[in-house]
């Protein structure tokens, strides 16, 4: 038994301590908001935040996480930054599939809890490692900046 | 009876039902190929009745409509009910989706129609006769398909009339109650109204509806339309941002476990033996079974190993101990280099069959007087993977004679055909629950995933199994865009017209293999996929011929985004591109002057140049236009080189799609569709050794991120025509427009995909 503290909450989790931060969330707590899409930090569609930073939970076990936080896309609509990121991306209409718009999002959000008003460059450096396969760059890109509007 | 067809009139008739209380009596003498009532009841929530075999009405007035698509990002789940809510009257987030049971009225016969290989300017007799003889075919095989860039242009008609009849139904039970005539009855927003003032909601009309005589049914004229060409925002978004909406890998039945599976590396391989005793020691691990034999056929993915497991990461490292010994089987040694040298050898010995021919084949093959220049090139293509970001997966329950399976899939009825022959029950022993897709691409019209989750699960003893493939699995053992050899041959004459056209192509053929795997229909005749793009090209030559030759490399084949035309419209925009060079004209004039014929494609392409302007200095436009799934797409590619680097920094897109239903998902799927290609025009290569697949992940397979995207700047034709294809027209013209832009900044024509400098 491992304990993590997720969204805020401490919960004990059955697993090896190599087990992979995914999933244990997606399979151990049936927290499914966190996708598996490579399995080798190449995609970004498992970005979780593990204290405050964003990471590939596909490649970090939980044993790295033992007495920090770890948030989830489903902690976002009770962060002010996250819901402001939720907020502009129903307003510019990002997901398409969606499949990979979790990790986007938290890693949006992390971008802007550490970065008010990013310029393009920054954008580029934080996003570049989370793919999307239905193309919605654009639209990422054009709701970071209106989520920083709106927290501004 | 034949006006519920004839909506030309903007009208149809329920014709039978002008009884009271036979409703059921006039469904039953519509023609066979009506779509409003399906032999199966629309399965309705407690408090709903139904109206039609699409449409059911709550007391509280939520209206539940049949979904026969799947969603999988190009936004049906939005608008399809657009379709309904406009004729019904009511607003859009009164609408709610259910899946729909499988029923030939829910078939996809716009697809099927599509896949015909006549020329868009025929206007014979013989297309229309085979068309209106497909279209019967399609009626009756019922096919449950999302693909082909067809849901909106196929639910068009059925969808409105579903909504517009169950109106009338429900005007029909106010002026009943009433004592009015229903002519004198308006509706709006979910209401039934009088002029005098009276009116009742949907959710208090709905019971007494379902035995009201609808009469006459109208559709709306489009200046009537609230929604229908107005943007609307996606019904699916609030849950795609807060990790709420369920993909197949999301579904949790009690007591479900996990599969994991090793398949040959060598493509048909399989298995010799396996030692599981490092596996099954294992945490977690339940179970190895080998399902090869479960397969009932051969589907296209591989026979192999699976480890049960309690969670799937015990699966997967339990799945990576095991130690399988493989026969290789009979493509062990191919490789990429002998494919094309292969198609190479055919396109030389072999004439093909001839999709189009037109003028004199004297002139096609360079015999005409007055020749001023002649061009000859060859072009090529590798194969492709669709890497959709949620890896395949399947998750399914054999228990007691039944099968329940929960799938993210594009074709419902294949998955419950396969699900039933690997179980050995009736199709209607299957209980299918079609998901959210993660991306679809033509990848999850294939079954075989299902196939092999419903074998594992046979030896699961009733638990449900979620079987998910590495990305790994998905890259090695998919069903692959067919790789492509083309060899182009035209003549000049002094003024730089086009005397003769000439094009042959070969590679394998997608729907030989597809039937095959899924109808089991032996392969034979011409397959339209191979020379789509080619064949039914916009441009007007006097003399041309287009061919084709299928050479089968055994490479498991499959649907991929747009299509023959992914590679075909590469092949054809860049080699036009070359004649306008060597007629020493500019690329946009040159196509200008082979589309006199064709005023929409001139406009398409004018919008989309008008609106690039002049390419900064340093960089340089390039131009598409092509034509598929009835949608004209022109494109311009701003471009710079760095070294060997090629960078796309802007593209206009321009799309005639007839009448723009929803112009928000019209616009996101240009932007996802140029997104697509250029991934595929910059890096998609998937190649082949020892019979193995190379690459394996998106480090191998890289494809477009963020800081690589070009800004796509989208126009949409202002039209009144029929709606057609929007998921994948905008995916074939990018590879083209970057590399006649690349021409224009370097001088040198790339011929092969994906671009390198």
């Amino acid at each position: 038994m491992i304990t993590l503290n997720i969204n805020g909450k401490d919960v004990q989790v059955d697993a090896d301590p190599s087990t992979p931060i995914l999933w244990a969330l997606r399979d151990n707590l049936n927290m499914t908001g966190t996708k598996f899409g490579c399995g080798m930090a190449l995609c970004g569609a498992c970005t979780v935040h593990l204290a405050g930073q964003p990471i590939r939970s596909c490649v970090t076990p939980i044993s790295a996480a033992e007495g920090q936080k770890i948030t989830t896309i489903e902690a976002m609509e009770n962060d002010k930054v996250g819901k402001a990121v939720q907020e502009a991306w129903v307003k510019i209409d990002v997901p398409q599939c969606g499949y990979c718009q979790s990790g986007q999002i938290m890693s949006a959000t992390a971008l802007l809890r550490t970065n008010k008003n990013p310029s393009d460059a920054d954008i580029d450096n934080a996003m570049s490692g989370n793919i999307c396969r239905c193309g919605t760059y654009q639209r990422i890109r054009t709701a970071i900046k209106d989520a920083a509007k709106a927290i501004a | 009876m034949q006006g519920v067809k004839n909506t030309s009139r903007r009208r149809f008739l329920l014709g039978g039902v002008a009884v009271t209380g036979a409703l059921v009596v006039g469904w039953g003498v519509m023609p066979p190929r009506q779509r409003l009532n399906a032999a199966l009841p629309l399965p309705v929530h407690d408090g709903s009745v139904a109206l039609n075999g699409w449409v059911g009405i709550g007391k509280d007035g939520t209206v539940t409509v049949a979904m026969p698509r799947s969603e999988m990002g190009q936004g049906v789940y939005t608008a399809l009910p657009m379709l309904v809510a406009e004729e019904l009257d009511v607003p859009l987030s009164a609408v709610q989706v259910v899946q729909a049971p499988i029923d030939k009225i829910f078939g996809n016969i716009a697809m099927l129609k599509d896949g015909l290989p006549f020329h868009p300017d025929d206007t014979g007799r013989l297309k229309a006769t085979v068309s209106w003889i497909v279209g019967k075919v399609a009626r009756e095989l019922g096919l449950m398909i999302t693909g082909g860039s067809s849901s909106v242009k196929d639910a068009w008609e059925p969808m409105r009339e579903a909504g517009a009849a169950a109106r009338a139904m429900l005007v029909a039970a106010a002026a009943a109650e009433w004592s009015v005539r229903p002519e004198d009855c308006y509706t709006g927003n979910g209401f039934v109204a009088h002029a005098d003032g009276r009116r009742l909601a949907y959710g208090a009309l709905a019971e007494r509806a379902v035995t009201a005589a609808p009469g006459e049914v109208r559709l709306k004229s489009p200046e009537q339309f609230k929604l229908i060409g107005h943007p609307q925002p996606r019904r699916d978004t609030p849950s795609k941002v807060n990790g709420s909406a369920i993909f197949g890998i999301d579904v949790r039945p009690t007591g479900m476990l996990y599969a994991a599976v090793r398949m040959s590396p060598v493509i048909g391989g399989t298995v010799a033996g396996v030692n599981s005793a490092a596996a099954l020691k294992m945490p977690g691990v339940v179970k190895v079974v080998d399902y090869s034999s479960a397969l009932a056929e051969k589907t296209g993915a591989g026979a192999g190993v699976a480890v049960i497991a309690r969670s799937y990461w015990q699966a997967r490292q339990a799945a990576l101990a095991l130690d399988v010994q493989w026969h290789d089987g009979p493509l062990a040694g191919l490789s990429s280099a002998a494919i094309y040298a292969g198609f190479a050898h055919q396109l030389d010995s072999e004439d093909g069959y001839a999709y189009y021919k037109a003028g004199d084949m004297n002139v096609v093959e360079g015999k005409a007087a007055g020749v001023a220049n002649t061009v000859n090139a060859e072009y090529r293509a590798p194969y492709l993977a669709h890497a959709a970001m949620e890896p395949i997966n399947c998750t399914a329950q054999v228990k007691g004679g039944k099968v329940r399976v929960w799938a993210p899939t594009q074709s419902p009825g294949f998955a419950v055909d396969v699900a039933a022959k690997v179980a050995g029950v009736a199709a209607g022993d299957v209980e299918l629950h079609v998901t959210m897709l993660g991306g679809g691409f033509g990848r999850r019209l294939d079954v075989d995933m299902i196939a092999q989750a419903v074998a594992i699960a046979r030896q699961a003893d009733g638990h449900p199994v979620q079987l998910i493939w590495s990305r790994e699995d998905d890259t090695m053992h998919d069903v692959y865009r067919p790789a492509a050899l083309a060899r182009f041959s035209a003549t000049l004459d002094a003024q730089g017209n086009v005397l003769g056209y000439d094009n042959k192509s070969a590679s394998g053929a997608i729907s030989h293999q597809f039937f095959k795997r899924n109808l089991g229909l032996p392969p034979g005749g011409p397959d339209k996929t191979t020379a789509e793009g080619e064949f039914d090209m916009q441009y007007h030559f006097p003399n041309q011929r287009i061919r084709h030759v299928i050479v089968d490399s055994a490479v498991p084949l499959g649907y991929w985004r747009s299509v023959g035309h992914s590679h075909n419209a590469f092949f054809k925009e860049s080699f036009i591109d070359e004649l306008a060079h060597a007629a020493g004209k500019d690329g946009v004039a040159f196509r200008r002057g082979l589309l006199l014929q064709h005023p929409r494609h001139l406009a398409v392409l004018n919008a989309a140049v008008a609106k690039a302007g002049k390419a900064p200095a340093g960089r340089a436009h390039g131009v598409a236009l092509h034509q598929s799934f009835g949608t004209i797409v022109a494109q311009v590619a701003e471009v710079s080189v760095e070294g060997t680097e090629i960078r796309v920094h802007r593209v206009v897109c321009a799309v005639d799609c007839g009448l723009a239903v929803n112009p928000n998902i019209i616009a996101q799927q240009a932007e996802s569709g140029v997104l697509f290609g250029l991934s595929a025009a910059l890096f998609g290569e998937v190649t082949i050794r020892e019979g193995k697949v190379e690459q394996t992940n998106f480090h191998d397979y890289p494809v477009v991120r963020l800081n690589q995207a070009p800004e796509v700047d989208t126009i949409i034709m202002p039209s009144a025509a029929h709606p057609e294809g929007m998921g994948e027209p905008a995916t074939p013209p990018i590879a083209p427009a970057v590399a006649n832009a690349v021409f224009k900044l370097t001088g040198k024509r790339l011929r092969s995909l994906p671009l390198k400098l």
